[in-house]
């Protein structure tokens, strides 16, 4: 994107309008995440699941982004609340990659420490722990370790789900590993020096 | 026979077994032969994009170069679970529509001696496969036991047909692949209206009561539509459905019963396959009494603990969160 869209003048405003913190969310977003192309049509806030439990909207999120409230939009918990179903991108009008732009969103609070309950965060942590030791997911290490220290009194409760899956054999009590660990490692740590800037 | 390169995805080692037992029973009937892709790693789920950029789509592409390097004479990859075809579909995609994403990832793969070449491979789901390469009229061909007066209702989840982009499912939002199917192999399909509608995906780990009123929601509305049981084409969607039923049940006070199989695992039922082949018996609610009404059976699960008999205890209250919504049955 040319740097003159990050400061322009907006209609009909005194001063001018600093896009700076929704070009750092667009540039950071995997494909051409198209936010700026946003109209504030609701249509997103109104095809989600989830909204009700969230703090704004996907529509007033990006309002706020537009309006350069950093701390606010970290510290939303709606990234987090998003479960991932594309209802809002398949509707936008504007198709702008709005289930990306949540991703990125997380990620920008993880990195910034900003979020108000670390149950999600240490979630996908201990997923990519477990995908960068095996190369494979391991779901009962997974669930064990997250209700250890997140649900701790909710544990008895599950037992009887989790033994379901244990004797049903749908749980491994051993992850399997994938076979060239080596050459993963070598990707993912060269991936890990890399940022999409551009 | 057709050929494909076969991305099973970690569920299907494990949670997600009686898809892949089942998947594997059906394949020869229907004349597709499948290899994997070799040594593929995990696809990060919902889980490494929020991480990392980078090294989420390197982990994905990961998967996308062998699978390139192994293209002999066929290009398709068939990913049977829902979110690992959505994030190899992405992955290819946005390499391509971001050529500066496509180069780091490359970069970052170049450190494991691998290149990927966007849009080399057509990533798609088994489901579209079936219909559109297998044919429905084939499908019918091998129906030897038709499900005749069974209920079913067709669930697809979010990530199948959504958000779809290479435009090859017959609608976003509705859908109407696994139904033809279905009828085809002779079930009573109802007309789910939330087919479509989300399970609730990892929010059953991060946020159980989010994901119980999805789940909630889902089930009752094939109660209310009678049926006799669920069909899903996706691991996470028949976790959350069969595995946090009871958690659901228990938060709302209800007592809903709803079995949720894998649609292969229908198939291979009305090709006349034995159902313990087909991976029945695995699911935490028990199947047995849908298939009774086609004439099969499944043995005894294992019985229920009994009641203790011991002090009285107080009844278990609804809790007031947990009103039901009407609307959403409507």
């Amino acid at each position: 994107m040319p740097e003159s869209n990050v400061l322009k003048q907006g209609a009909g405003l005194r001063q001018q309008e600093d896009l700076t913190l929704l070009h750092e969310v667009s540039v950071a977003t995997a494909g051409v995440s198209r936010l700026e192309m946003c109209i504030q049509c609701g249509t997103c806030g109104g095809s989600c699941p989830s909204a009700a439990d969230m703090d704004h909207t996907p529509r007033m999120l990006f309002a706020m982004l537009r309006a350069g409230m950093r701390d606010d939009v970290v510290r939303s918990n709606t990234p987090w609340i998003c479960v991932s179903c594309y209802h809002c991108v398949v509707r936008c009008p504007q198709n702008v990659h709005i289930a990306d732009v949540m991703y990125t969103l997380k990620g920008m609070a993880i990195k910034a420490k900003q979020y108000k309950d670390s149950t999600a965060p240490d979630f996908s942590k201990s997923f990519v722990d477990m995908v960068e030791s095996f190369g494979r997911s391991f779901e009962l290490g997974l669930a064990t370790r997250h209700y250890l220290t997140h649900y701790p009194l909710r544990l008895p409760g599950m037992a009887g789900m989790g033994l379901g899956m244990l004797t049903k054999k749908r749980m491994n009590l051993v992850p399997s590993r994938i076979k060239d660990m080596e050459q993963l490692t070598a990707i993912l740590d060269k991936a890990k020096t890399l940022e999409l800037t551009e | 026979m057709n050929e494909y390169i076969l991305y099973p995805g970690c569920s299907m080692e494990g949670s997600a077994r009686a898809y892949n037992d089942s998947l594997m029973a059906i394949k020869d009937t229907l004349g597709i032969g499948l290899r994997e892709v070799e040594d593929w790693n995990c696809c990060g789920a919902t889980e490494y994009l929020s991480i990392n950029l980078i090294p989420a789509y390197s982990l994905i592409a990961r998967n996308l170069a062998i699978a390139s390097k192994q293209a002999n004479g066929t290009r398709t990859v068939v990913a049977p679970c829902s979110a690992c075809y959505l994030n190899l579909a992405k992955a290819d995609y946005y390499m391509e529509e971001r050529p500066a994403l496509g180069q780091k990832v490359n970069e970052a793969l170049a450190a494991g001696g691998l290149h990927y070449q966007p849009g080399s491979l057509e990533i798609r789901h088994l489901l579209e496969v079936l219909v559109y390469d297998v044919g429905l009229e084939t499908i019918k061909s091998k129906v030897v036991r038709p499900l005749t007066g069974l209920r079913v209702a067709p669930y697809l989840g979010c990530m199948v047909p959504r958000p779809d982009y290479y435009n090859r499912w017959s609608d976003h939002e509705h859908p109407t692949e696994l139904d033809e199917v279905l009828k085809a192999l002779g079930a009573e399909v109802i007309d789910f209206p939330l087919k479509t509608t989300c399970c609730g995906g990892h929010m059953t780990q991060i946020g159980p009561e989010t994901a119980y009123e999805l789940i909630r929601r889902l089930v009752s509305s094939a109660d209310t539509y009678q049926a006799d049981i669920m069909t899903t084409v996706c691991p996470m969607c028949q976790m959350n459905l069969d595995a946090y039923q009871a958690e659901t049940n228990r938060y709302f006070g209800t007592h809903y019963q709803m079995p949720i199989v894998f649609f292969t695992q229908l198939m291979g039922l009305a090709f006349g396959m034995d159902a313990k082949d087909l991976g029945f018996g695995l699911e935490i609610v028990s199947a047995k009494k849908a298939l009774e009404r086609i004439g099969v059976e499944l043995p005894e699960p294992p019985a229920a603990k009994k009641k203790d008999e011991g002090l009285p205890m107080p009844q278990r209250r609804l809790k007031k969160t947990a009103t039901p919504k009407q609307e959403v049955e409507a």
